[in-house]
């Protein structure tokens, strides 16, 4: 009987260790899941993995041009699978002062028989750069909508901010365009194409 | 009927009866030996599942150019090969060991949770069977590696979806079992057990078990956001959405390199009650043995990002994880070195558990070192993806887990069948298998520092040399496990019969029951002085 008793006891604290135990494997569920934004944050913050931003910044007025260094930047671009656009900087290097706006486009021309929507990502070389590289603004900000073969001049306006460090004298940017189609039909992007127009 | 000493135990119902017979005794088992036994052969069978692809990887690359596989097909293979071997049979071969060893270990009558290690095995066989039926789905089986980077594992077919859903059900059942071997390591230990009193294998399992609930729920998580992004519209991985590929690598292998020391832990809790009984000598720092295998396990998680030195870190990042990996030597060394001064001056014999565990304390070393070469930044940026890696990866989980389980296997089996293995075919095993193992890896040293990728079914014609003696090595051990099947079953069906304590050298509770280890044991806890 006494070891009946022992039995349901022995029983009770194992129950009772399981479910602790049971805590470990659900923090590591819900941290893996964290992981995503988390990343996403440190990313942006800290410049890694070169992860632009993809939102507009006012220019600082306060900053002055450099006017006693250059800084060389490089455009590139590309497009991923699904999107049928070829998509090239209109120039593809230039020479910039630190603080100074610059102008310049990309230009993109849907070669597909249908209406495409794009997103452009933007990321920056070196990574450390990602911080100092300002866009005040750029057609990255929204999607993209070209109809069947229409070409269409895309502007970015940036600078880069004067604290660069010194030891970087170059800057690459860079735009992947995807394919934002996903599950829109062909009468939802020529309504996109309209507003955008509007 | 009836073959238990605690027979007298008549308030324990059916318990003492014996046990039940025919296939209902291995489906609806509850009881720790059977279940272990069951695990072992399912990783057995998994092992030359996994085996026999490798086989055909090899048979591929005996010479340059494409002979008998398209490079689809050889993607399949590599990458099959990978996740059956880790997660078929490397893993459910320790989780085979823990069930029947770790009751026996420390004096409890079974595991805590019977049911619980019932499903815990019987989840393996679905999950085995996605696995192995996914190579008959359209496209075939999974193939963008074993890793399942996106954005490959998101672009991939149904079979993909397969691979992922065996996962999940194999990390179900990991968890549970861990859970389960946690609790019955804590809550049923024989009285005067202390923690610093229980067997080194069951230390390193408790470990593995901790490591087992802490990492493989990361694994799901990352695996679901796969399913959601290939199903559901989300874009965790694909940078169109604002995601990013990276970001996968990143949870993978926060899993992933907790999942190495998952593999090599109970390895080392193997080699530590292997060698100590043929060198006749208590195994040399116990504690120190013991702290090293939890910092090991500590430091398993802030070294993930030394599998990803080429997805542009920043360098502060780098320099991180490659002085954090090589951190992971110094407890690692504490351990070669103990084993070594457990031999030192000891009345040593080479019986095949020996032979093996000797062979693996060397081989593992060498797979260490060449680990130690990888985490050098530079060097890495150099080494990434090519043979070198497989050549590193494989000295320390053939060399250092599998040869450990086979080490485990001859050293416990008089204990499970009661009968003494046939030594002489013991060490022809041993031999062709150390000797054929070493004619496979040891050239992919010399193929993958001179830059032959992983994971491609054809090469230049300058690596055909050495590429030809590992496709011959790989055979030869492909044959060799076939002897080992053969001593395992020649075993089983009889042979010398063994004592209760089998080695002249060995020590611990499992030591005191009958060989073969009756049905059930410590029935009444042992008392530990």
């Amino acid at each position: 009987m006494i070891d009946g008793d022992k039995k349901t006891l022995l029983s009770k604290i194992n129950k009772r260790l399981a479910w602790k135990l049971s805590i470990i494997v659900f923090a590591g569920l819900m941290f893996s899941f964290a992981v995503a934004p988390l990343y996403d944050v440190l990313c942006r913050e800290f410049g890694i993995n070169g992860r632009a931003d993809s939102t507009a910044t006012a220019f600082d007025t306060s900053q002055k041009v450099d006017k006693t260094r250059w800084v060389t930047v490089i455009f590139t671009g590309n497009t991923m699978p699904g999107l049928g656009w070829s998509f090239h900087p209109k120039q593809t290097s230039m020479r910039v002062h630190p603080g100074e706006i610059t102008l310049t486009s990309y230009t993109a021309k849907n070669n597909a028989e249908t209406s495409q929507l794009g997103v452009a990502v933007p990321s920056v070389t070196p990574e450390l750069a990602t911080l100092y590289f300002k866009k005040i603004e750029c057609f990255c900000f929204k999607e993209q909508t070209l109809k069947a073969g229409e070409n269409k001049e895309m502007p970015i306006m940036f600078y880069v901010k004067p604290d660069l460090p010194a030891d970087v004298h170059t800057v690459t940017l860079n735009y992947a365009f995807y394919n934002g189609n996903a599950g829109l039909s062909q009468a939802a992007l020529a309504e996109k194409a309209k507003s955008a127009l509007n | 009927m009836s073959t238990t000493t605690a027979a007298h135990h008549d308030d324990h119902g059916h318990e003492s009866h014996g046990h039940p017979t025919g296939l209902m005794r291995w489906v609806k088992s509850t009881n720790h030996k059977d279940i272990g036994t069951m695990y072992l052969w399912f990783s057995f069978a998994m092992f030359m599942f996994a085996g026999a692809l490798a086989m055909g990887i090899r048979a591929e690359l005996f010479q340059p150019g494409l002979q008998f596989v398209q490079p689809d097909v050889f993607n399949q293979l590599t990458t099959l090969h990978g996740l059956i071997m880790i997660f078929g049979a490397i893993m459910p071969a320790f989780v085979g060991f823990a069930n029947w060893q770790v009751p026996l270990m420390i004096g409890a009558p079974d595991m805590a949770f019977p049911r619980l290690n019932n499903m815990s095995f019987w989840l393996l066989i679905p999950a085995a069977i996605l696995l192995l039926a996914s190579f008959f789905v359209p496209g075939g089986a999974a193939s963008g590696g074993w890793t399942m980077y996106p954005p490959l594992s998101v672009q991939g077919g149904m079979s993909v979806d397969m691979s992922i859903f065996a996962l999940h059900i194999l990390g179900v059942s990991s968890i549970v079992g861990s859970i389960n071997i946690i609790t019955t390591i804590f809550n049923m230990r024989a009285p005067g057990m202390t923690l610093m009193k229980m067997p080194m294998f069951v230390w390193t399992w408790l470990i593995t078990a901790y490591l087992l609930i802490a990492a493989m729920p990361v694994l799901a998580g990352a695996l679901t956001m796969l399913i959601t992004d290939r199903h559901f519209g989300t874009t965790f991985f694909n940078a169109a959405g604002g995601g990013d590929p990276v970001l996968f690598q990143h949870v993978f292998w926060f899993f992933g390199h907790p999942e190495v020391y998952i593999m090599i832990l109970p390895a080392f809790g193997i080699l530590s009650t292997i060698i100590p009984t043929f060198a006749r000598k208590p195994l040399f720092g116990y504690a120190s043995m013991v702290y090293a295998t939890a910092a090991i396990a500590v430091l398993s998680f802030v070294v993930w990002a030394h599998h990803m030195f080429t997805t542009g870190m920043p360098v502060a990042g780098q320099l991180f994880f490659m002085y954090s990996t090589m951190l992971i030597s110094v407890p690692t060394g504490v351990k070669v070195f103990n084993w070594l001064a457990t031999m030192w001056k000891g009345s040593m014999t080479f019986e095949t558990p020996m032979l093996f565990s000797v062979a693996v304390v060397f081989l593992f070393t060498i797979g260490g070192l060449t680990g130690l070469v990888c985490a050098i930044l530079p060097v890495d940026i150099q080494l990434q993806d090519t043979y070198y890696v497989v050549a590193h990866f494989h000295y320390v989980l053939f060399s250092g887990a599998a040869m450990s389980i086979m080490g485990g296997v001859y050293y416990w089996l008089p204990k499970w069948t009661g009968h003494m293995y046939d030594e002489k075919l013991g060490k022809w095993h041993f031999w062709t298998t150390t000797i054929a193992f070493n004619v496979t890896f040891f050239p992919m040293h010399f193929t993958g520092l001179a830059g032959m990728p992983r994971r491609i079914p054809d090469y230049s014609q300058q690596f055909a040399e050495f590429n030809m003696i590992s496709s011959v090595g790989a055979f030869a051990l492909g044959i060799s496990q076939l002897l080992f099947l053969y001593v395992v079953i020649k075993c089983i069906r009889g042979g010398t019969k063994a004592t209760n304590q089998v080695w002249e050298g060995a020590h611990g509770l499992e030591w005191t029951v009958a060989s073969p280890a009756p049905f059930h044991t410590f029935e009444t806890p042992p008392q530990v002085k």
